[in-house]
């Protein structure tokens, strides 16, 4: 008799990898192979280094690599201390539940979405502009001053962090139980230490290892992304990963071969950052190990306690201006400077988009769900597999789950393309589908894997003890301790999903129209009007996905506070 | 399906006849009737950029015509930028797919359509088979057959038309400028308040193509590829305008908005006084949907502007190619060409000949002329040509040299 | 596979016979003994010297990092190989682990046999709480529980599932001095009572006395 549970199990790991192993080797082939100078169609047949040539000679590239870096390392530190200050002053406090409440509209909202309401929050004829003129400023046109698109990317670095506050506060909230913080706390605090020295003595190092994934993973974004830095970058020059995106689009299709050798670089970049900061990492443990134990049990409580309360609503507050932004635009007839509110409301923009929505938002929820529930399950096999086998997932095998998070998506879709052709794979739903889980998988692992992975093993031992199958242990027993975070994961990779453009435009070659497909086509016409409505209009599907992951665990185990307690 | 029995004896006859004849196509395009029956109850997939309700709402009208007249289905396709659609048929090359691609008809003009045609990712010729394709007059109208100068060789169908557009907000300007150096006098009495999209951008490369032509004595050169000129000798005029413009231009020219789109959005908001666009109809749809002021006004340059035709194309693999002709056939259509010009459907000039039109078809391309945002009629067609595809190029990457990384 | 879980089973000792667990090639742990029905073999020793890593192995849990020699035997049954719940072995641990998404009725039920009707297994499991003086405790949430009604439910889940062994590890050590003597006689009274043959990790000389049988000391020789 073979147990269903190994039946699963056994070959997980490996369908998880071949799911991802082929398109991420075909998506980098893709790149690698045109950087190099090899791509038959466009007559490419001789390796050459011409093309990195022609990419070190482009003008302002050191800048380029630099702001990527720069941006990316900065607005992940900053979002990160933001976070555990905020943590550590307010953990178990009746603000902590506020803010908890509000995660969700927050975390769905679109990154694009966020950074075009931020740059209207700021920009010279932005709403901050509009509410102090004419007075008190005297200006009867905007003023013409150089922010958003900073040439130090500064603008850029708020708008990465704004949106990955609540991400890793997100991510901390499924991780907080699992290090037993409460009880981390209450022994320190015993120990006559003050909550934030409680916090960052006691709690901080158990809890950080817990979001080492997703703190890569907020890397490797911050330091390619795309949309956010079209629209609050710099522009001359802009980071790397636009620079990538626009040769890439070129309409010389020779660029291609720069533009490949582009994306490495930008791949380079990525890993670049993420060896800098795993290399912080190892110094702050080091540089920590004293202090951790110096017994001192009180610094500057009051002063971190008030600098994590200001960050963290500053981000709360940015981030909830642009939404109001956003709704005002969605609303607005013609709205000229100075006047700070729209007059006379219209419904235009909204009736305009109502018609024919239907549609676009059922193939949005229709691929998310089925990419996450394929995703949730490969991972969810392949943890369960390590846990039986005892042994981590080989490293390698880890790194390639990343890949697809740091290369540029646009050259690796290429090699998707490439692939579902030479498969056979009709363009549509399934297509697109099978591309969506390439993306969301890896944000599914990292979301899941510490939880699952420091799951207390005698739970596992003792069931078994009492005489349950592995099948019924992991329905009864490790399914229902893993909750919460298997919902986190649910709805982080269902967000992951419906914000994909390229993978369903390139996939489903038109067969597949989402709500995300249509709003960025239609924002490519800058008209801020009906982008604010399909911003709007996209966030609600992945915001019904947060609500339901924070709040159901709450409904189903309201009697069972051990399981949803933070602590 | 009624008809299922009779296409299924054509197209087994027309496969065999294929495969004698070494082609996968089951009609002929001199046979405009077998085409429209090959089509019959086809699905086209057209790629077409969906940034633009009015576009939008254009493609959904010749859809349901298109479904009625001719039982082919057609799928608008949107697209954020075309280059989405030439990554994808490249791909399919790249892959060896060579007769069931996934997109049966794009969108296209000037540097794609070269690239495009150049990498034999297009089929034809079939644009002069297509039997509207006479209504554009193309011996007296060369515009319909050159894209950027190339000779389209009828690997591409006309389907609009462009012209490089000025527009100002008339409560804040008074007397626009009408030619380049008193564009810079204008921009140095009121810093701040002009600025062009970032090259490589279509309209901003355009602009600099617009300030060449308008600053050179000799055109000549330009018209053929940039290899053979001196390039340095022939732009100098222009890096010298540019320098001397740059500091007043809006954020005293260290960042360019995107787009077009993202200029416009510029005069929506106020920064700006004056702008271009590629759309003569857009600034007046614009002040309709709210996003320019009411008192907008448009107006060419003296002496012209660079004005260019917009194509159709079918890729080389597209599956579904006679569906493809008929709906590239019916956007030539006298009723879709004059649907397509009408301010409340989008606004895009016709690339039909007047003079080909009876009466009663030219007289539905006659619109009230009392929309103040638009051109005055008949400001159209003070066109220059557009040069060579190589000087764009060039400029793109010498204008990137001097102010893309400061 | 033997099926030891139909009942009517006469009591059966545990058998180690030449059992030597492996760390790296070298031998941790070395035991050959008999453990007798309702008798409790205290093994003590220092940190590190293999208690915890015994009753993983007897229990069916050993870490890869081990091997292990020799036979472990219940009555006639060799335990080697079977999965650990066809063993029919009970564990305690030191923290109770009561599974926090049930309540306590559902832990108990959860170690008991399939089967029955409904009705009948709540009758079972409001039987067993009244019996430990925990009357009417079936639907309450186990983090409301103070730790000695945690320890006496984690011992009635652990007797329901109706064990033929029982390994216990140090599952006195986190109780204060009064709920250490109540929890330990009981499990004392409950091993003498079903004759289960046992064997107790410990730190504390009192456990050793209490459980009143051999004392076995590991990684002191």
């Amino acid at each position: 008799m073979i147990d269903p549970h190994a039946l699963w199990t056994r070959p997980a790991p490996w369908l998880a990898m071949a799911v991802l192993g082929l398109p991420v080797a075909a998506g980098l082939g893709a790149v690698i192979a045109p950087a190099f100078g090899w791509l038959p169609a466009l007559g490419g047949t001789s390796p050459t280094l011409a093309h990195w040539q022609a990419l070190w000679e482009t003008p302002g590239l050191v800048d380029m690599v630099r702001l990527s870096a720069v941006t990316g390392l900065a607005s992940a530190g900053l979002s990160l201390a933001i976070v555990m200050l905020f943590l550590g002053a307010f953990l178990h406090t009746r603000l902590f539940g506020v803010v908890r409440r509000l995660l969700s509209p927050l975390l769905a909202v679109p990154h694009a979405a966020a950074a075009i309401g931020l740059a209207f929050l700021f920009t010279p004829s932005g709403l901050a502009a509009r509410l102090v003129s004419p007075w008190p400023s005297g200006w009867e046109y905007p003023p013409d001053y150089l922010f958003p698109g900073d040439p130090d990317g500064l603008a850029l670095i708020i708008g990465l962090t704004i949106k990955e506050v609540p991400f890793l506060l997100l991510m901390s909230l499924a991780a907080l139980p699992q290090c037993r913080a409460g009880e981390r706390l209450d022994v320190a605090r015993g120990l006559g230490y003050r909550p934030m020295a409680a916090f960052l003595k006691a709690v901080l190092p158990g809890l950080y290892p817990l979001l080492r994934l997703p703190v890569y993973a907020v890397i490797a974004f911050a330091t390619s992304a795309v949309d956010v830095a079209l629209i609050l970058g710099p522009t001359t020059p802009p980071p790397l990963s636009v620079a990538v995106l626009r040769w890439l689009n070129d309409p010389d299709l020779t660029m291609r071969f720069m533009a490949s050798a582009g994306a490495l670089l930008q791949l380079g970049v990525t890993l670049a950052a993420l060896l800098v900061w795993w290399t912080l990492e190892g110094l702050t443990a080091r540089a920590c190990r004293g202090w951790l134990s110096d017994g001192r049990r009180a610094f500057g409580d009051t002063a971190l306690r008030w600098t994590g309360l200001g960050l963290l609503g500053a981000a709360l507050v940015l981030i909830i201006g642009s939404l109001i932004g956003l709704m005002l635009w969605s609303l607005a007839g013609y709205w000229p400077f100075p006047e700070a509110l729209p007059w006379p409301w219209i419904a235009d923009n909204w009736l305009g988009a109502l018609d024919g929505l239907a549609a676009p938002l059922e193939h949005a929820a229709e691929v998310g769900l089925a990419a996450t529930l394929v995703s949730l399950g490969l991972v969810l096999g392949a943890l369960e597999a390590e846990s039986r086998r005892t042994r981590p997932v080989r490293r390698w095998s880890e790194w390639l789950l990343y890949l697809p998070l740091l290369v540029p998506p646009v050259a690796f879709l290429f090699g998707l393309v490439l692939i579902q052709t030479q498969l056979g794979l009709a363009p549509g739903i399934a297509a697109v589908i099978g591309a969506h889980v390439v993306f969301v998988l890896p944000y599914v692992f990292l979301s899941l894997a510490e939880s699952h992975r420091r799951l207390d093993p005698r739970w596992t031992q003792l069931a078994r003890s009492l005489g349950a199958s592995p099948s019924r242990v992991f329905w009864r027993v490790r399914l229902p301790l893993l909750t919460a975070p298997l919902l986190t994961a649910a709805a982080v990779g269902f967000a992951v999903s419906i914000g994909q453009y390229l993978p369903t435009l390139l996939l489903g070659a038109g067969r597949v129209a989402t709500i995300t497909t249509e709003a960025v086509s239609l924002a490519s016409g800058g008209d801020r009007r009906l982008t604010a409505v399909y911003a709007l209009l996209q966030l609600l599907l992945p915001a019904a996905g947060f609500a339901l992951a924070l709040g159901l665990p709450r409904l189903l185990f309201r009697h069972r506070i051990g399981l949803v307690s933070p602590s | 399906m009624p008809l299922l029995p009779r296409r299924a004896a054509r197209a087994l006859s027309l496969a065999v006849l294929a495969l004698v004849a070494g082609t996968a196509q089951g009609y002929a395009l001199d046979d405009w009737s077998t085409v429209t029956d090959e089509a019959a109850g086809q699905t086209v997939y057209f790629a077409a950029w969906g940034g633009d309700a009015d576009v939008n709402g254009y493609l959904d009208w010749v859809s349901a015509q298109m479904q009625q007249r001719y039982d082919v289905g057609v799928v608008h396709v949107k697209l954020g930028d075309t280059a989405e659609a030439v990554s994808r048929v490249l791909a399919e090359k790249a892959a060896g797919n060579a007769d069931h691609g996934a997109i049966d008809l794009v969108w296209l003009n000037g540097e794609n359509f070269a690239a495009m045609k150049e990498n034999g990712l297009l089929y034809g010729p079939f644009a002069t088979r297509l039997p509207h394709y006479a209504l554009t007059a193309p011996e007296s109208h060369p515009e319909v057959s050159h894209d950027f100068t190339l000779p389209t060789e009828g690997y591409e169908s006309p389907w609009g038309k462009a012209q490089l557009t000025f527009y100002y907000d008339s409560a804040r300007v008074d007397t626009p400028p009408r030619d380049m150096n008193a564009l810079l006098d204008w921009a140095q009495a009121h810093p701040g308040r002009f600025t062009y999209p970032l090259p490589p951008d279509f309209l901003g490369s355009s602009f600099l193509k617009q300030a060449l032509l308008g600053l050179v004595d000799d055109r000549e050169p330009l018209y053929h590829p940039v290899g053979e000129a001196d390039f340095d000798a022939v732009t100098a005029p222009l890096w010298d305008y540019l320098d001397r413009l740059h500091p007043y231009l809006w954020r005293e020219g260290r960042t360019f908005p995107a787009s077009g789109s993202a200029l416009r959005q510029l005069m929506g908001d106020g920064e700006l006084s004056l702008a271009l666009t590629f759309t003569p109809s857009a600034p007046a749809a614009a002040v309709a949907d709210h996003q320019l002021p009411p008192t907008t006004r448009s107006y060419l340059l003296d002496g012209g502007t660079l004005g260019n035709v917009h194509f159709v194309a079918i890729p080389f693999n597209a599956s579904h190619k006679a569906g493809a002709l008929v709906l590239a056939n019916f956007l030539l259509a006298p009723e879709a060409q004059a649907r397509k010009q009408a301010l409340d459907g989008w606004g895009d000039a016709t690339v039909l000949a007047m003079e080909r039109l009876d009466a009663s078809q030219r007289a539905a391309f006659e619109t009230p002329d009392d929309n103040p945002t638009r051109l005055p009629a008949g400001a159209l067609g003070k066109t220059l040509a557009e040069p060579h595809p190589s000087w764009m190029a060039r400029l793109e990457s010498a204008w990137q040299a001097r102010y893309g990384a400061r | 596979m033997t099926d030891l879980s139909h009942t009517g089973l006469a009591p059966a000792s545990l058998h180690l016979e030449r059992l030597v667990i492996n760390l790296a090639g070298q031998p941790l742990v070395r035991l050959d003994t008999d453990i007798a029905p309702g008798e409790i073999l205290t093994v003590m020793g220092p940190s590190g010297s293999g208690k915890s890593t015994l009753l993983a192995a007897i229990a069916g849990f050993l870490a890869p990092a081990f091997t292990a020699a020799g036979c472990v035997r219940l009555g006639d049954t060799p335990l080697d190989g079977l999965p650990p719940e066809s063993r029919h072995v009970g564990l305690l641990f030191q923290d109770p682990l009561l599974f926090p998404h049930l309540s306590v009725g559902g832990n108990l039920a959860f170690g008991m046999a399939p089967g029955g009707r409904r009705r009948e297994r709540r009758a079972r499991v409001a039987e067993a709480l009244a019996r430990a003086g925990l009357a009417g405790y079936a639907e309450r949430d186990p983090a409301t529980l103070s730790g000695g009604q945690k320890a006496r439910v984690a011992l009635l889940r652990v007797l329901l599932s109706a064990p033929r062994a029982m390994l216990l590890d140090e599952p006195f050590s986190s109780l204060d001095v009064a709920l250490r003597d109540d929890l330990r006689r009981r499990v004392v009274a409950e091993i003498a009572r079903r004759g289960l043959p046992a064997l107790l990790v410990t730190h504390d000389p009192a456990d050793a006395e209490a459980a009143g049988g051999r004392i076995v000391t590991l990684g002191g020789s």
